[in-house]
Formats: C-alpha cells, sequence, structure tokens
C-alpha cells in the first residue's frame, strides 16, 4: 500500500484577486448599503403573507378539493346509477358503493339502478381525480373545498347525504388564465 | 472646561430613589415593547407580518410570552453547577440595569422646588462606569456558559469572552476622540459640549467603530456568534429556561438600550434637538428615548440585512481594522485638539 499523498488530494482553489484598498472598502460599505436598501425595500412592499384564515388564496376552476355526488338540475334525480366504476378506479379504495334497484314508486336516479350506499373515506383519498374521469355520468365531481381537517377520523367518512348537500364554497375561485 | 459631574451632589436622597425606581419601571415597561416592535419589524424587512395575533397589532405577544415564560418548570442539567448556574442570569439582569443608571435623559430641571436632574446619576467617571459594567456583565454570559456543564453552551461562552474582550478595546478607544474634544467624562457635560454641533460629524471615523464595537458587545447579528443558532444551539443559555432565560433576554435587550443612549449622548446631542430647537425641558427623556428607538431601529435593520461573520472573520476584523481605525481617529483628534 503506497503511503498517503496529501497533495494529490489538494486542489487549487481559484479565487478572485485580493481587492486593494478602495476596492475593499467598497465592498465592506458598499456591499453592506446595498444590503441595507435591499431590506428597507421589502418594508416598502409591504408584507406578502395572506392572513390564512381570513383572507384565503383562491382557488382555480379545476382545483382538485372535496368530491360533490351531483343531481339532475332539471328533474333533481341523482346523476349516479351505483355502477362503482369510480370506487374500481380509485387507487387509494377509499369510495364504497352499494347499488339497489329503482322501482317506480322510488325513483332516486334517473338510470336503471342508484347508490343505496356511497361513501367517500376522505382520510384515505388522495383527491388524484381518477372517480371524477371513470365516473361515465359525471355524477362524482371534484370540488373546491379544502378545508377538511376534523376531530375524529370516523366524521371524515362521508356519506351519501353529505356529498349530495349543497357545497359552501369557502374557498374564492379564481379565474381560468389568472 | 465644564465643571459637570457634581460631586457634592444637589439632590436629596429620596429623590434619587424615586429617580432610580422610574427609570427602572420605564425601562422595563418599554423592554417587552421593543421585543415586539422588533420582531414585527424584522417581520416587514422580511415581506411577513411578525407577532399579530395577541391582542390588537400583536401588541400582547410579550406579556404571553412572560406567562408562558413563568409557568414554565425550572430545569437544570445534571452536569450544571447549581449555584453558578443560578447565579449567572442574575450577573447579567444586574450589571444591565445598573448601566441604566448612567444614561442622561434630560438636563436638570426645577420639579417643586427642588433640582432634580433627569439621569441616575452623573458620575465623573461616565463612560467608564459603563465599561466597568460591560465587563462584569460578561461574567453573566461566561459563567452561565460554562456552569451550564452543556459543550454548546461552553463554546458560545468561549466565543463570547474572546468576541467581548475583542471588541471592548475598540469600543472604549472610539469614544475617547470624543472625550478629548468634550474634554469632560461626565455624560451630561458631554451633551453640553455638543451644543455646536453633535459629535457624529466630527467623529465620523469614532462613531462607525463605535457602532460597529456596540454590534459585538451585545452579541447582536451580524455578530451574535455567542448565540448563533444554526451552529450552537442557542450558546450560551441554550440550557437556560423559564424565568432565567428571560432574564438572559431582557439584559440584552436592556443593553441594547444602554449601548443606544450611549450612542445617542455621544454622538446624537442626547436630549438636544437639531435646527435650533429649544423644547420645555419635560420634553428631554422623550427626544432622548426617540433617538434611542431610531438606533434601535437601525439595530434590527442592520440584523435583517447582514448575515453572521465567521470566526476568523470576526476576530480579524476587530483587531486589524476596527482597532486601527480607532486609534487612528484617537491619534488624529488628539493632533487636532492639541495644535
Amino acid at each position: 500500500m503506497t503511503p498517503y499523498d496529501v497533495s494529490e488530494d489538494v486542489i487549487e482553489v481559484v479565487r478572485s484577486p485580493s481587492p486593494g484598498p478602495i476596492a475593499g472598502a467598497y465592498r465592506v460599505f458598499g456591499e453592506t448599503l446595498r444590503g441595507l436598501k435591499t431590506t428597507f425595500a421589502r418594508i416598502v412592499e409591504g408584507p406578502v403573507t395572506i392572513q390564512y384564515p381570513e383572507e384565503k388564496t383562491p382557488v382555480y376552476p379545476r382545483f382538485r378539493g372535496r368530491h360533490r355526488l351531483n343531481r339532475f338540475e332539471d328533474t333533481g334525480l341523482e346523476k349516479c346509477v351505483g355502477c362503482s366504476l369510480c370506487a374500481a378506479a380509485c387507487p387509494a379504495d377509499c369510495i364504497r358503493v352499494v347499488a339497489a334497484e329503482n322501482t317506480p314508486e322510488n325513483r332516486v336516479s334517473a338510470g336503471e339502478r342508484y347508490a343505496a350506499v356511497y361513501e367517500i373515506n376522505l382520510s384515505r383519498c388522495i383527491f388524484c381525480g381518477y372517480c371524477e374521469v371513470a365516473c361515465p355520468f359525471d355524477a362524482i365531481t371534484m370540488g373546491h373545498d379544502y378545508e377538511l381537517s376534523d376531530y375524529t377520523r370516523s366524521d371524515l367518512i362521508f356519506t351519501k347525504e353529505m356529498l349530495l348537500a349543497e357545497a359552501i364554497e369557502r374557498a374564492p375561485l379564481r379565474r381560468e388564465g389568472e | 472646561m465644564i465643571a459637570f459631574a457634581n460631586v457634592n451632589y444637589f439632590e436629596p436622597w429620596w429623590v434619587q430613589i424615586v429617580k432610580s425606581i422610574v427609570i427602572f419601571a420605564v425601562v422595563f415597561a418599554i423592554l417587552p415593547i421593543l421585543i415586539v416592535y422588533e420582531r414585527k419589524l424584522l417581520g416587514r424587512f422580511q415581506s411577513r407580518y411578525g407577532p399579530n395575533r395577541v391582542g390588537p397589532f400583536g401588541l400582547m405577544q410579550p406579556l404571553a410570552e412572560i406567562v408562558k415564560f413563568a409557568m414554565k418548570e425550572p430545569m437544570r442539567p445534571n452536569t450544571s453547577i447549581a449555584y453558578l448556574f443560578r447565579l449567572a442570569p442574575v450577573i447579567s439582569i444586574i450589571t444591565a440595569i445598573a448601566a441604566l443608571a448612567i444614561i442622561p435623559w434630560g438636563d436638570v430641571q426645577h420639579i417643586f422646588g427642588q433640582r432634580v436632574g433627569l439621569y441616575g446619576i452623573d458620575v465623573s467617571i461616565g463612560p467608564l462606569y459603563v465599561f466597568a459594567l460591560a465587563g462584569i456583565s460578561f461574567y453573566g454570559i461566561m459563567l452561565g456558559g460554562w456552569a451550564s456543564g452543556s459543550k454548546y453552551s461552553f463554546l458560545g461562552s468561549m466565543r463570547g469572552a474572546a468576541q467581548l474582550i475583542s471588541y471592548e478595546v475598540s469600543q472604549s478607544l472610539s469614544i475617547v476622540g470624543v472625550l478629548i474634544t468634550a474634554q469632560t467624562l461626565s455624560l451630561t457635560g458631554i451633551v453640553h459640549a455638543q451644543r455646536g454641533m453633535w459629535f457624529f460629524i466630527p467623529q465620523l471615523a469614532g462613531f462607525l467603530v463605535f457602532l460597529v464595537a456596540s454590534f459585538a458587545e451585545t452579541n447582536r447579528a451580524p455578530f451574535d456568534l455567542i448565540e448563533a443558532d444554526a451552529e450552537l444551539v442557542a450558546g450560551y443559555f441554550t440550557e437556560y429556561g423559564g424565568t432565567p432565560f428571560v432574564a438572559y433576554l431582557f439584559a440584552e435587550y436592556a443593553n441594547m438600550i444602554v449601548v443606544s443612549g450611549m450612542a445617542v449622548t455621544i454622538f446624537f446631542g442626547g436630549w438636544l434637538l437639531p435646527f435650533g430647537l429649544n423644547p420645555p425641558g419635560w420634553v428631554d427623556p422623550f427626544v432622548v428615548l426617540a433617538k434611542i428607538l431610531l438606533v434601535f431601529t437601525f439595530f434590527v435593520w442592520i440584523r435583517a440585512t447582514l448575515p453572521r461573520l465567521r470566526y476568523d472573520q470576526l476576530m480579524s476584523f476587530g483587531w486589524k481594522i476596527l482597532l486601527p481605525l480607532a486609534t487612528l481617529n484617537l491619534l488624529v483628534t488628539s493632533i487636532v485638539v492639541v495644535s
């Protein structure tokens, strides 16, 4: 084993030429003054903070927030026909659908069947939007609500009634292209 | 030569007690405001708001924090030395408070037929008193760090020792020029000597050296290697919590008031106003306070701007640049004064 030679590892560091007295003084005072000017410009600009609970960042129209189940606007019937394609598409496996037959006296959806149980476990959901893509009737769409914290896990399992309910738009909407 | 700093003191004893209580109370009421002011200002410098949740505009923030600190359980590492660990913050805060006595807040006033000087004491050794107390307050840092029995505290206090000793020299030398020009060591005398022109104009080099050395003496950025939160957790007060921590914090800010007050008194004409303004005597303390606040604002501005120095940079800057500059300033001033 050859003895360790320090000189092989030493890399010559290229430094700029050391400044003369005037350039050195400029470096100390000039650059400091430039820094002071920069920080003072921040005061003039004012803070950029968004005071969250009071003011909210606007969401884009295609923002993927909490899901919503939709109805037909004219008849009021649910769009969901209980096909479970969303549950099949869900990578997090957080959607549970139990379908039931529509009867003439109890007509819930426009199709042959309807979703008797429709649950989304939002503590599992990754908000990928695949359910929205998979749905053949646009029954499930992603809303804009992102304030979803709760005290217990069971409260985060959203049932059909909660998903069907008119969503409270808490976050302001941003225009496309803004 | 002006004969201020009257040794045969003209005030009765009770006036001095009242004065000391008033100075203590006012300064300690100002300290929490200064802390929240610094944090808010620092926030603005960084494009954010700073504390604005507790109370109106976040003004109650220091109150909430003091309550929180007071509730803390006193804790001490097993490796620490008990009595030194407890004594150190006390030394720090006592010296900081004692140094406050020297700052002149105003001229001698006639209150209720008494002649009352609006300052704690006007000793004939003025700045030496402050430097002496600064020398003792260094023990607060040194003992605190050493007695903690922790590596970070130890490193912090070691750095503190080297830094404070190095910059004390330049700081003391930088004001000698002023002392020669004013021909007195009494701080009120120095203020009176500035009636014609504030000393920061003829003593610009001395002022700059004093300012830079003051940053180092109060452990402020960019010379806060003693705390250096990126490398040493918090430096010498790493192991402190609760009220001892508050003591260190308040001592730091009280020291900043003292240093700002010294800068105002020595270089910015104390309670004097420019443009021939001559307000009544009761305005003097507010003038001094406003000037101190301005200097403090500059401290915060520098803190928001400059990154922390490396240790060797700190040492070479102190000894190779500041000290020769201060000496040169002293030399030139003495030649000018004598000739």
